[in-house]
């Protein structure tokens, strides 16, 4: 009951945003729809036409179905940049298959008595197609309609990864920041328009035949009404445009600090950090919000503008591991602390370009690094026992584990299991509490913050304190969760504003309260 | 008039249709019969160009049909198909109205001949505005007929008209078929593999086989001067009824006894054939009639099983050896 009022109160404080993604979201499920019916349709009768070419189309278009989501849209970044037009084209690919096979199948269905008749009576092939085939086909097209309508509607979530918009934002941005309210805030909504548009066209597909003739024409108003959502025009406009992750845009330490504590009014965009530095590096976005550490600002020659007002956290990378773990196997902390102080940013940084962008294995990376660094020792047998390993899903998470796998392995007799991929903290840390996992790389400020989330003043007294943070979340995890924070390893990997190196220089940006300066006077 | 000259058809290397030549004059039913796959639809719906010929020509009233465009062609023929073919989405009146609405009729002269054709074909008006699948089977056929004759086209093609009916509706539909007026004028040209269908609609009948003409010629030739033992051999099982069929009691006039004078008589008319008597007289025997006679210009003749029998004996002796 305390859940579904919390939820109810999110919504409606959110409302404003809550309606313009999901309008957003509507928009692209059209849009997407309504270019996919413009090629579908014509595609299927086509190859009813053409027999032989049917086998083609179909295959193509069923193989584009089974290309994974988030990777077709990641297909259509070198193409068409970031927002709305890779989105569009995306969804559209996806609505392909069960458009232009039910027109196909709905036309070659149709009675060969009937368009034998059609033909006998004098009615050319235009008025064949028009008058018989389509209006008999047009139940099993409507139905592959539906179809492609409940699949975009789910898939157009996805579309807040390129900084589409839609309710997708609300779903990451919740899953990022360990926020069921957000995420059902999404979620909820997205679902709902599944069933409503789902049940509506079920409606159209089974009116009479007779009252189908005014439904085609109606139909195509609806939809493109439904398209125009999306175009309505944005409410802020600057002539910078930042691009955000989800995560960054829902965290007090993130985007809402930046309005409250700096008064920065910029446009922004929800987009994913896959595509985000590269969007920058191309000129599609001007600021974004990215990692310290991260090796694509080496790659893609991006600045970090500096916290003058020290609204970002401090996020010292640290593993955390469960005291049981740590008691069974003794040997297992010494091992871990190696690393400790071995990394700061700027060798950090060094080697996520190394595995980001010079796309190196981690394993290699991490083991070149503890060559070195004279740690590595070659294998044990491992027979003690097994320690399991996760990690979320970024380059340098994947390096640490790496670099721990390979020092368990060469200083004592354990077995290492590593789970790689993890998604975000939520993910992580529920299966580091649930026995999943027994360790995991970790951060201070997304312990403080995504984890314990204490009062804003706890946190705004130790904000600027990287020491006492380390303190508050060790003492803290020990004592609500049984879990340990080891040694940190040396490197920041905070939160920062980014702009590209030429366009900082040019503007003469070089901290967030002069990027505010330039747009506000802009 | 209808008339093919040399007409072929061939699919890859086999002849559906080799080279076949005859014509239907006006007002005249020709039936194409014989056994599926011998190439008799194929050589109906190369008339309407639903099929076009390898090789020949074809000409209907006079004009080649290569000459026009196939919409315009087809719109002047009407075409009856063995499912129906109706339309499902159209109600009954706006299946009737294709053909006008193509050739761009007006309104009310749509809706005159719509109706017009209801009840030529003994549909109820009410009929009008369900759709074809409210309709039973032979309703469905009867309508279908309609929409081919709705815009009045002096040829009419007809592909199994009844091929999808059980065989008492079937029957019953031809009768109805044969009384309609409208279909008297027409130059018909049908296809069926129904022998007794085509003996008694076709004014001639066109035996196919193997995409070739076997024969062609009225029912009374086929029987009894078949061309080839095809000829027979396809008729064989039906042959008696045919042929008493196919002969009239004028026909026999000469061969009958004279009849006396009498009281409680039965008359039958002498145009009529000798199966539908020989019935007739069968039904009666069971009533207690007795005395059955046709009488033509003063003349009267006695009418019973035997005497029929001896002069249809007679009679196919005289035609088939003279």
């Amino acid at each position: 009951m305390d859940e579904q009022q919390n939820l109810w109160s999110f919504m409606l404080q959110q409302s404003d945003k809550l309606l313009e993604q999901t309008l957003a979201h509507i928009g692209l499920t059209f849009i997407s729809l309504l270019l996919s019916i413009l090629i579908g349709v014509p595609a299927g009768i086509w190859i009813s036409r053409k027999k032989q070419f049917s086998g083609a189309v179909l295959g193509l278009a069923g193989i584009l179905q089974t290309i994974p989501s988030i990777a077709l849209l990641g297909f259509m970044i070198p193409l068409l940049g970031i927002g709305a037009k890779p989105a569009i084209v995306a969804l559209m690919l996806y609505a392909f298959l069960p458009i232009i096979r039910n027109t196909y199948t709905g036309i070659i269905g149709v009675n060969a008595a009937v368009t034998d008749a059609a033909k006998g009576m004098g009615m050319s092939s235009v008025q064949v197609l028009f008058k018989v085939e389509l209006p008999l086909a047009m139940p099993v097209i409507l139905a592959g309609i539906r179809t492609a309508t409940v699949i975009n509607v789910g898939v157009a979530t996805l579309a807040a990864y390129i900084a589409a918009g839609g309710l997708g934002e609300f779903i990451f941005g919740g899953i990022a920041l360990n926020n069921t309210n957000m995420i059902l805030a999404g979620a909820i909504p997205a679902a709902l328009l599944a069933i409503f548009f789902d049940f509506l066209l079920a409606k159209v597909q089974h009116l009479n035949i007779k009252k189908t003739r005014s439904a085609l024409i109606i139909f195509p108003v609806i939809l493109i009404v439904l398209s125009s959502f999306y175009l309505l025009p944005s409410a802020i406009s600057s002539k910078m445009l930042a691009g955000f992750t989800p995560e960054f845009m829902g965290r007090s330490d993130g985007y809402l600090g930046l309005k409250n504590k700096y008064g920065l009014k910029i446009r922004t965009v929800v987009i994913s950090d896959a595509v985000m530095y590269k969007a920058a590096y191309e000129k599609q976005l001007d600021v974004i919000s990215g990692y310290s550490t991260d090796g694509r600002l080496k790659a893609y020659d991006l600045i970090v503008l500096q916290d003058d007002k020290t609204i970002f956290p401090p996020y010292y990378a640290a593993p955390i591991a469960r005291q049981e773990v740590l008691q069974k196997y003794p040997e297992l902390e010494p091992t871990l602390n190696l690393l400790s102080g071995r990394i700061n940013d700027s060798i950090m940084t060094e080697l996520n370009y190394r595995v980001d962008y010079l796309k190196q294995s981690p394993e290699k990376v991490a083991k070149d690094f503890l060559t070195g660094q004279k740690l590595y020792k070659n294998p044990r047998n491992g027979n003690k026992g097994v320690i399991r390993m996760g990690s979320k899903i970024f380059g340098e998470q994947y390096i640490l584990l790496q670099m721990y796998a390979i020092l368990l392995k060469g200083y004592t007799d354990l077995a290492v299991e590593t789970k790689t991929g993890l998604g975000g903290t939520k993910i992580c840390f529920d299966a580091l509490t649930n026995n999943q996992i027994d360790l995991y790389p970790e951060y201070t400020g997304t312990g403080l913050l995504v984890i314990l989330q204490p009062d804003s003043k706890t946190v705004e007294k130790m904000m600027g304190d990287k020491d006492r943070v380390y303190t508050f979340v060790q003492q803290q995890f020990i004592k609500r969760y049984g879990i340990k924070w080891l040694k940190p390893i040396g490197f920041n990997n905070a939160y920062a504003l980014m702009m590209r190196r030429k366009q900082a220089q040019e503007l003469k940006i070089q901290t967030i309260s002069q990027l505010k300066m330039f747009i506000d006077n802009n | 008039m209808i008339q093919l000259e040399h007409v072929s058809k061939a699919y890859n290397n086999t002849k559906a249709v080799d080279g076949i030549s005859f014509s239907v004059k006006e007002g005249e039913t020709v039936v194409l019969l014989g056994t599926s796959g011998c190439g008799k639809t194929t050589t109906l719906r190369m008339i309407n160009r639903l099929t076009e010929p390898t090789a020949g020509k074809i000409v209907i009233n006079g004009q080649n049909i290569e000459e026009q465009p196939a919409e315009q062609l087809r719109r002047g023929i009407g075409y009856v198909l063995q499912h129906h073919g109706l339309f499902p989405h159209y109600t009954i009146a706006e299946n009737i109205a294709i053909v006008p609405n193509l050739l761009k009729w007006n309104k009310d002269k749509i809706e005159k001949r719509t109706h017009e054709l209801l009840e030529e074909l003994q549909l109820p008006v009410s009929f009008a505005h369900l759709y074809p699948a409210q309709l039973s089977g032979g309703q469905q056929q009867r309508v279908g007929l309609a929409r081919a004759l709705a815009a009045n086209p002096p040829v009419l093609l007809m592909d199994e008209p009844l091929g999808a009916l059980d065989p008492v509706t079937r029957a019953g539909i031809r009768r109805e078929f044969t009384q309609l007026d409208e279909l008297k004028k027409k130059t018909i040209l049908m296809v069926t593999h129904d022998v007794q269908e085509a003996f008694e609609l076709g004014d001639r009948i066109c035996l196919m086989d193997k995409g070739k003409i076997v024969q062609i010629g009225t029912a009374t030739e086929l029987l009894f001067k078949p061309a080839t033992g095809f000829v027979s051999s396809f008729l064989k099982e039906q042959r008696f009824q045919l042929e008493l069929e196919s002969i009239l009691i004028e026909d026999i006039w000469t061969l009958l006894p004279k009849a006396n004078d009498g009281i409680d008589e039965i008359v039958f008319s002498s145009g009529r054939n000798l199966w539908e008597v020989l019935e007739a007289i069968s039904s009666h025997v069971t009533t207690g009639a007795q005395r059955f006679v046709s009488i033509e210009k003063d003349e009267k003749k006695q009418i019973d099983a035997t005497s029929l029998m001896a002069g249809y004996t007679q009679y196919k002796n005289s035609i088939t050896h003279g």
